[in-house]
C-alpha cells in the first residue's frame, strides 16, 4: 500500500538524548530526520563514509578531524544517540537551561568548558592532554595543505606552543588552552542554531 | 455454488457491457484527443478538487495537533539551521577580535582559535548541507494523502483516514488499471506506428506521418499519467539543428518534452521493451542511439552529436546535461559536452508541482518498476515547462563557462537553486582540489608573519 515515508515519527530512546543532550523535542526531530537522511542505506547508524559523502565537509580542511570526532574510543559507527552527544557540544547557551542553574546536575554538554574540551581534541589527536608541537605542526599543516613550507609552519608552532605555554614543558595543556583564549566569546563562536 | 449458475450469466453479460462502456469512454475522452492534440479540460477540474480536500486535509491535522498541545512537524526545504554568509577572512579576524586583547593589526598571523572557524563550519555541513537534501525527495509543507509524504501519523483523526482510505481505492482500483491501459495502448501504437512508417520511402510524407506517430503516442502516455502540463513561450520552441538542453529529474522529462515538440533523442541503447522501443523509433525518424562500449569515447559521441546538428535538416536534439536526476528544488553542474559543439542552445525549464505526485527518481531508492508504478498511483503529475529564448557560445567565453551560464538562466525561470555541485556527487566523493582552495585562502592569513619576525 504505497511505501511507507522514509520518515519515522520519533527517534528511539528520544526522552533520555533529550534529557542528555538539552535539545529540544522539535530540535531533535529535525536532527532525527537529518541522520536518517545521511544514513543511505538505512542501516541506523552512520559511518565514516556516510560522513565522508557530504561535498562541503571534504573540502573543509579539517573535515577528517571533524568526522573523527563522532566515532571516540575506535568505535566504527555512530547511532543517533552518539550523534546527538557531539552535535549538543554546539548547541547555544541558553540563560534559564536548567542544567546550569542547578550545580549537583552533570555540566551540559554545551557548557563553555565542554565546548573547549571539544576544540582541543580536534589538536590533540593522541588525546594524553596534552597538544605537543609535532600535534600543533599536523592541525597547521592540515590547514595550509601544500600553500606554506615547512620552515614556515615549524616556526609557528613553535611560537603558538611558546606564547601558550606556562609551565615550560614544552607542550600546551587543556589548562593553559583554556587561559589563553579565556577572553573569547566561545558561547557565540561554537554555537549552531536549529530553526524552530 | 449451484445457486449461482442462474446469474452467471448475467454477471458475464454486466462485464462485457461495462467493459465495453469503458473502452469507449477511453477512446471518446482519451484517445481520440491526444490524437489531435485538445483537451476537454477534465484534469485541470480534478486538479482544483483535489488541492481543496488538501487544503482541508492539512486543516484537520492542526487541529488535531493543536488539540494535544503539540507542534505539527514543517519540513524546512531551505535548511533547518541559521547561517551567516560571512567569508572565511571576515569570520577568522571576528574571532581573533572577541579573543585578543592586543590593539588590532592587519598583520597575518596564526591563532589557537582559528580552529572554532573550520570545527563550526563543518558541524554546520553535517547538520545542514546543500547538496545531500537534492537526492532525496522535496518535502510538502501540507499533506497530499498519499501515506508516502506523511510525517504526523499521530495526528490523523479518524475522517481523515477514511478520506485517505477512499484515496487509495480510487488511486489504486480505478486510476492505476485505467493508466496501465493508456500506457500499453501508447507504447504498441508507438512501437506499430514507427515500425509502419519504416516500410515508407524516405520523403516529405513519411516525416509528416512519423512527426504525428510519435506526437500521437506521446500524448497518450502523457494522459497515461494524468499529467498536467502548462508550457509557456511557445514561440521559443526548438529548431532543426539546435540543442534542447532542460533540467533532469526523472524518466519522465522526455515524454513531458516529446509531446509538444519533435525531437531527436539521445540515448544509450537499451536491452528488453527498452530496447524494442528504440529500434522501433529509429526505423521512423533519426535518432541518436550509442551502444554501450560507444558511451564511454567521448570524442566519438561528440562527432556523431556534432554531425547531426550539422545537418539542418535534422531535428532538433534533446540532452539532460546534468547527466542524473535531481530532485527538482535545485540545478547542478551542467556537463559541458554538449556545450562544446557550438550549435544554438535552446533551454528549457521545468519545475514540477510535488504536491499532485513527486516525479523525481531516486535511482538508488527504488528501480524503474517500483518508480513507474509509484508514478500511476499518485493523484497527477503536474508541472510547468518554460521555453526560454535560444542562446549561443560567445567569443570569449568557453564551454564550461557557457554551460554555467545557460544553467542560471533555466534555474532563474523555474525557481530553482542555481548550485555549482556536481550531479555525479550522488555516487562519488568530491575531489580534494576544492579542499586547495580553503587551505589557499587560510595560508593568506598566516604566512607573511614570519617573514616580519624573522627580520626583527
Amino acid at each position: 500500500m504505497g511505501a511507507r515515508g522514509s520518515h519515522s515519527a520519533v527517534p528511539p530512546d528520544a526522552d533520555s538524548i533529550r534529557r542528555e543532550t538539552g535539545f529540544s523535542q522539535a530540535s531533535l526531530l529535525r536532527l532525527y530526520h537529518r541522520f536518517q537522511a545521511l544514513d543511505r542505506d538505512n542501516k541506523g547508524y552512520l559511518s565514516r563514509m556516510d560522513l565522508q559523502q557530504i561535498g562541503a565537509l571534504a573540502v573543509n580542511p579539517l573535515g577528517d578531524r571533524i568526522i573523527e570526532s563522532f566515532f571516540p574510543d575506535g568505535n566504527h559507527q555512530v547511532d543517533f544517540a552518539g550523534f546527538a552527544r557531539v552535535l549538543a557540544h554546539f548547541r547555544p547557551v541558553d540563560e534559564e537551561d536548567p542544567g546550569m542553574q542547578d550545580p549537583k546536575q552533570p555540566e551540559p554538554l554545551n557548557s563553555r568548558m565542554n565546548k573547549l574540551r571539544f576544540a582541543f581534541q580536534l589538536y590533540d589527536l593522541d588525546r594524553d592532554g596534552k597538544i605537543s608541537r609535532n600535534e600543533m605542526l599536523q592541525v597547521l599543516r592540515l590547514m595550509v595543505g601544500v600553500q606554506v613550507t615547512e620552515e614556515q609552519l615549524e616556526s609557528i608552532a613553535d611560537r603558538t606552543v611558546q606564547e601558550a605555554d606556562i609551565d615550560g614543558d614544552g607542550a600546551v595543556s587543556f589548562m593553559e588552552f583554556t587561559k589563553s583564549l579565556e577572553k573569547m566569546n566561545i558561547e557565540q563562536k561554537m554555537s549552531i542554531r536549529i530553526l524552530k | 455454488m449451484f445457486l449461482l449458475l442462474p446469474f452467471d450469466s448475467l454477471i458475464v453479460n454486466l462485464l462485457g457491457i461495462s467493459l465495453t462502456v469503458l473502452f469507449t469512454l477511453l477512446l471518446v475522452f482519451i484517445i481520440v484527443p491526444a490524437i489531435f492534440g485538445v483537451s476537454f479540460g477534465i484534469r485541470k477540474v480534478y486538479m482544483k478538487t483535489l488541492l481543496k480536500i488538501f487544503a482541508w486535509a492539512t486543516l484537520r491535522m492542526e487541529r488535531g495537533a493543536k488539540e494535544k498541545n503539540h507542534q505539527l512537524y514543517k519540513p524546512y526545504t531551505n535548511g533547518i539551521i541559521a547561517k551567516d554568509p560571512t567569508s572565511l577572512e571576515e569570520e577568522i579576524k571576528e574571532i581573533r577580535r572577541s579573543g585578543s586583547s592586543k590593539a588590532l593589526d592587519n598583520t597575518p598571523e596564526f591563532e589557537l582559535s582559528d580552529i572554532f572557524y573550520f570545527c563550526r563550519k563543518g558541524m554546520e555541513t553535517i547538520m545542514d548541507d546543500e547538496v545531500t537534501k537534492r537526492f532525496s525527495a522535496e518535502e510538502l509543507e501540507s499533506w497530499n494523502l498519499l501515506s508516502r509524504t506523511n510525517y504526523n501519523f499521530q495526528y490523523i483523526s479518524l475522517r481523515l483516514t477514511v478520506l485517505w482510505g477512499l484515496g487509495v481505492l480510487i488511486r489504486y482500483c480505478f486510476l492505476l488499471p485505467l493508466r496501465i491501459a493508456l500506457a500499453f495502448t501508447g507504447i504498441s501504437l508507438l512501437v506499430v506506428g514507427t515500425t509502419l512508417v519504416g516500410y515508407l520511402p524516405n520523403g516529405r510524407f513519411k516525416e509528416f506521418l512519423s512527426k504525428h506517430v510519435h506526437l500521437m503516442c506521446y500524448r497518450i502516455c502523457v494522459r497515461a499519467l494524468t499529467a498536467i502540463i502548462t508550457y509557456h513561450d511557445r514561440k521559443n520552441r526548438p529548431r532543426n539543428g539546435g540543442i534542447c538542453v532542460a533540467n533532469h529529474t526523472s524518466p519522465i522529462d522526455v515524454i513531458i518534452l516529446a509531446s509538444d515538440g519533435y525531437y531527436a533523442m539521445v540515448g544509450q541503447v537499451h536491452g528488453g521493451l527498452m530496447g524494442v522501443i528504440q529500434r522501433a523509433m529509429v526505423k521512423a525518424c533519426p535518432h541518436v542511439w550509442f551502444e554501450r562500449s560507444e558511451v564511454k569515447d567521448r570524442h566519438l559521441v561528440a562527432k556523431r552529436l556534432t554531425e547531426h546538428v550539422q545537418d539542418k535538416s535534422k531535428l532538433p536534439i534533446l540532452i539532460f546535461p546534468e547527466g542524473t536526476c535531481i530532485n527538482n528544488t535545485s540545478v547542478m553542474m551542467f556537463k559541458k559536452g554538449s556545450f562544446e559543439i557550438g550549435a544554438t542552445v535552446y533551454p528549457v525549464a521545468i519545475k514540477y508541482d510535488p504536491q499532485f505526485g513527486d516525479a523525481f527518481w531516486n535511482s538508488s531508492k527504488y528501480g524503474m518498476v517500483t518508480y513507474l508504478l509509484r508514478m500511476m498511483t499518485s493523484w497527477a503529475i503536474v508541472c510547468s515547462v518554460w521555453y526560454l529564448p535560444p542562446m549561443t557560445r560567445e567569443k570569449d567565453e568557453d564551454a564550461v563557462q557557457f554551460a554555467n551560464r545557460v544553467k542560471s538562466a533555466i534555474a532563474r525561470q523555474g525557481g530553482l537553486v542555481d548550485l555549482l555541485w556536481d550531479g555525479g556527487l550522488k555516487r562519488e566523493k568530491v575531489k580534494d582540489t576544492f579542499k586547495e582552495e580553503q587551505q589557499k585562502l587560510y595560508s593568506k592569513m598566516i604566512v607573511g608573519n614570519h617573514e616580519d619576525r624573522s627580520r626583527s
